[in-house]
């Protein structure tokens, strides 16, 4: 007799597991599946080798391409042979899945391998000026690198984008709330405004900024305060409708409770729903800062960007972290790009720190249910061994 | 006086809307139901009213931007409607035709579809039903991470990294490839800075977003139907073509659009790659050729006369109404956010 925790498993297989052990493959053997991938990589690299060796081809791109199609050929035909069409295409589908993705994923880790490779050097190289530095005699990228540095950058961007998250958290907040609360049309049509203000383009968000407030003020329009409002425009939808989501999984039950106990709406969503959903909301929050803290778009005609430090975002034209980076590029000193890639990893790192805190925040978030659950399924697997093992 | 009350009598039911009527003219009160319900209190109504208010906030939001960029290109509507959207000549300030950039922004967004497409349903799969539970959670990761990085930094690498590996592949493709248009030069031996480059840096942009949507749809297959798919001595291939797929057909497709929007209105990555002329031409492996309508206004806005500027708010009105719609009509696609339990 099986032991009854393995008979009768409460958690049912995981989705993912499905299908894994599909009896074809058991009998098989994974040894077999290695050997054909291995056997067909092999053959199809050595029979680019030798081509492009005796042609006298030379192009990295032809060479991955054609060793990539002669890598499928070869498997199919390998996998037609042993094991049929049907689970030949199987097959061929798994690889194919697998390298696509592959190539999906290469960019990334390119893009982050580069900038650390090029900026680190910059920031390491020149420690506390780089961060500190403000770029007053650097400004065109012919200096040296040593006068040059993002302090003003910085400053600017924990200035502009803090102002955004005080204004537009709050109000996507009370936005989430009046999605899940109400159930009226209306709630809906501002729903699907909502929905389609995700994708604004951010240059239309920095144009409309310009607009409204930049230009009835004139030269002195620019400000870290017009920069910020432009990052609003972007930041609203997308933190409201990631609220939303949060708020929305709190369980019913919660809620029913709180209302048969008497307490008025307004309480329970206070009280109750938004205490629950608080570390999803914090990590929608977090992520959303962490949008704006990137986008350069909305500031290039808000924000002004400046060589100076300007601790004021309300009044003068004021650096960020973006624009920074943009300027560099544009530049044409010999020191422009490392300056841009000094930027673009002083820049990555806060995105990714705020991305890396996000996690840690939501993590509690997933963790408690998957928890309870556990702990449900745990007793409930020893009631049942302790119930079974006196008979056994 | 006592109500005298035949124990055996069979009690009389109760006809809608006609009076119980007892033994001696005894009328039954008439069944007034009791209101439970005390109305709304004056807190919730506060409180309803507040959070429409802040709703209504968006909508103002919403009405403010169309209605300050209308009025903001007024001359360009004005004078030069006519041809905006038809001429293929963009060239201030003679001629304000849109067609050279709306056609350069729509060839990138379709580029980086044919990237991010089969990228995106290959991620979504392996996360869904390939990739081993722990390799899981980490690919999802992944992707997250994919999303936060800024455009600006996809952009300089573009323009750098991919730019140089790139440069090659250009000249091997125009000289092997070159009877198809797309991979033409729009002047001769000049390559980089092109649509072309765009269009896959931006691909690669858009695969988190593409990715995340068609996975949560494809998450939502009924379990009991791939299994019954594989119960049946179908192949993994065979329950994800003819179950999952078909099952999350239409949440790939808005997915696709929304990454489509995306595409459309990515601003600094294009900025930074793209030089253009900008012509209206097939030939995208190079610079001097279609233009993109962010990349104009940011390149441009600031350095331009006023009825230039005119145009170029013109053209990004032209760019807020576009996404807005494909960004509407994708989530309708999708869905609306499941399981809404409050």
């Amino acid at each position: 007799m099986l032991p009854v925790a393995e008979r009768h498993d409460s958690s049912g297989p995981l989705p993912s597991d499905v299908g894994v052990k599909s009896p074809m493959k058991v009998l098989n053997g994974r040894w077999k599946s290695v050997a054909e991938l291995g056997g067909s990589a092999l053959a199809s690299i050595s029979t680019t080798a030798i081509l492009f060796a005796v042609t006298g081809w030379d192009s990295t791109f032809a060479i991955f391409v054609l060793s990539l199609m002669l890598f499928l050929m070869i498997y199919s035909v390998v996998c037609f042979v042993e094991h049929g069409a049907l689970e030949a295409k199987s097959k061929i589908a798994t690889v194919a899945i697998w390298l696509l993705a592959l190539a999906g994923a290469t960019p990334l880790v390119a893009i982050i391998f580069y900038v650390i490779a090029n900026g680190l050097p910059v920031v390491a190289g020149h420690f506390p000026h780089f961060l500190t530095n403000s770029m007053v005699q650097a400004a065109d990228g012919t200096a040296p690198i040593s006068k040059a540095g993002v302090g003003a950058a910085i400053l600017g961007t924990f200035e502009q984008v803090g102002l955004t998250a005080l204004l537009a958290i709050p109000l996507s907040v009370v936005c989430a709330i009046f999605f899940v609360e109400s159930k009226s049309r209306y709630a809906n049509i501002i729903r699907m405004v909502v929905d389609a203000m995700t994708g604004t383009p951010s240059i239309v968000a920095g144009l409309f900024i310009y607009e409204i407030w930049v230009l009835p003020r004139g030269t002195s329009g620019k400000m870290g305060l017009a920069g910020s409002l432009a990052l609003f425009v972007i930041m609203l939808p997308i933190v409201t409708r990631t609220t939303e989501e949060m708020i929305s999984i709190v369980p019913g039950s919660i809620k029913e409770a709180a209302l048969a106990l008497g307490a008025p709406k307004w309480k329970v969503m206070l009280l109750v729903i938004l205490p629950t959903a608080k570390a999803g909301i914090v990590t929608a929050a977090i992520l959303g800062i962490a949008r704006s803290v990137g986008e350069t778009a909305p500031v290039l005609f808000t924000a002004g960007g400046s060589n100076f430090y300007n601790l004021n975002p309300f009044h003068g034209v004021q650096d960020d972290l973006p624009l920074r980076m943009y300027q560099a590029i544009f530049s044409h000193g010999s020191n422009a790009d490392a300056e841009a890639w000094g930027t673009g990893f002083v820049l990555m790192s806060l995105v990714l720190a705020l991305f890396v805190i996000a996690r840690f925040v939501g993590a509690g978030k997933q963790g408690s249910p998957r928890k309870i659950r556990m702990l449900i399924a745990r007793t409930r697997k020893s009631k049942e061994t302790a119930n079974v093992a006196p008979a056994s | 006086m006592p109500l005298a009350v035949d124990p055996n009598a069979v009690p009389m039911r109760a006809m809608p809307g006609l009076p119980i009527i007892g033994p001696e003219g005894w009328v039954a009160p008439t069944d007034v139901p009791r209101i439970v319900d005390p109305g709304e209190r004056l807190s919730d109504r506060n409180f309803r009213w507040g959070i429409g208010a802040a709703g209504t906030i968006v909508l103002v939001l919403l009405a403010l931007i169309v209605a300050y960029l209308f009025s903001a290109s007024s001359w360009t509507i004005g004078h030069h409607l006519g041809e905006f959207f038809t001429s293929i000549n963009w060239a201030p300030p003679v001629h304000y035709g849109i067609l050279p950039l709306l056609l350069g922004s729509l060839a990138i967004a379709l580029l980086a579809e044919v990237i991010a497409i089969p990228v995106s349903v290959a991620f979504s799969l392996l996360i869904n039903e390939y990739a081993p539970i722990k390799l899981k959670r980490r690919l999802v990761t992944l992707v997250d991470l994919m999303a936060t990085i800024p455009s600006i930094v996809y952009g300089f690498w573009g323009l750098t990294a991919f730019s140089t590996y790139f440069y090659g592949t250009s000249i091997w493709l125009t000289k092997h490839a070159g009877f198809v248009p797309i991979f033409r030069t729009p002047e001769p031996d000049t390559y980089g800075n092109s649509i072309f480059i765009c269009g896959i840096v931006v691909g690669v942009m858009i695969v988190p977003i593409v990715t995340s949507i068609s996975r949560e749809v494809m998450a939502q297959t009924p379990r009991e139907i791939c299994e019954a798919s594989l119960a049946l001595g179908g192949t993994k291939w065979a329950m994800v073509t003819d179950v999952i797929l078909p099952y999350a057909k239409n949440g790939i497709v808005g997915g696709a659009l929304l990454g489509f929007g995306r595409a459309l209105g990515e601003t600094m990555a294009v900025l930074v790659i793209l030089s253009s002329a900008p012509k209206v031409t097939p030939a995208l492996l190079g610079p001097a050729g279609l233009g993109a309508i962010p990349q104009q206004i940011g390149e441009f806005f600031t350095s331009v006369p006023n009825h230039e500027k005119s145009a170029l708010i013109l053209a990004g009105l032209t760019l807020f109404t576009v996404t807005l719609t494909v960004n509407f009509v994708a989530r309708r696609m999708v869905g609306q956010p499941k399981a809404r339990t409050a």
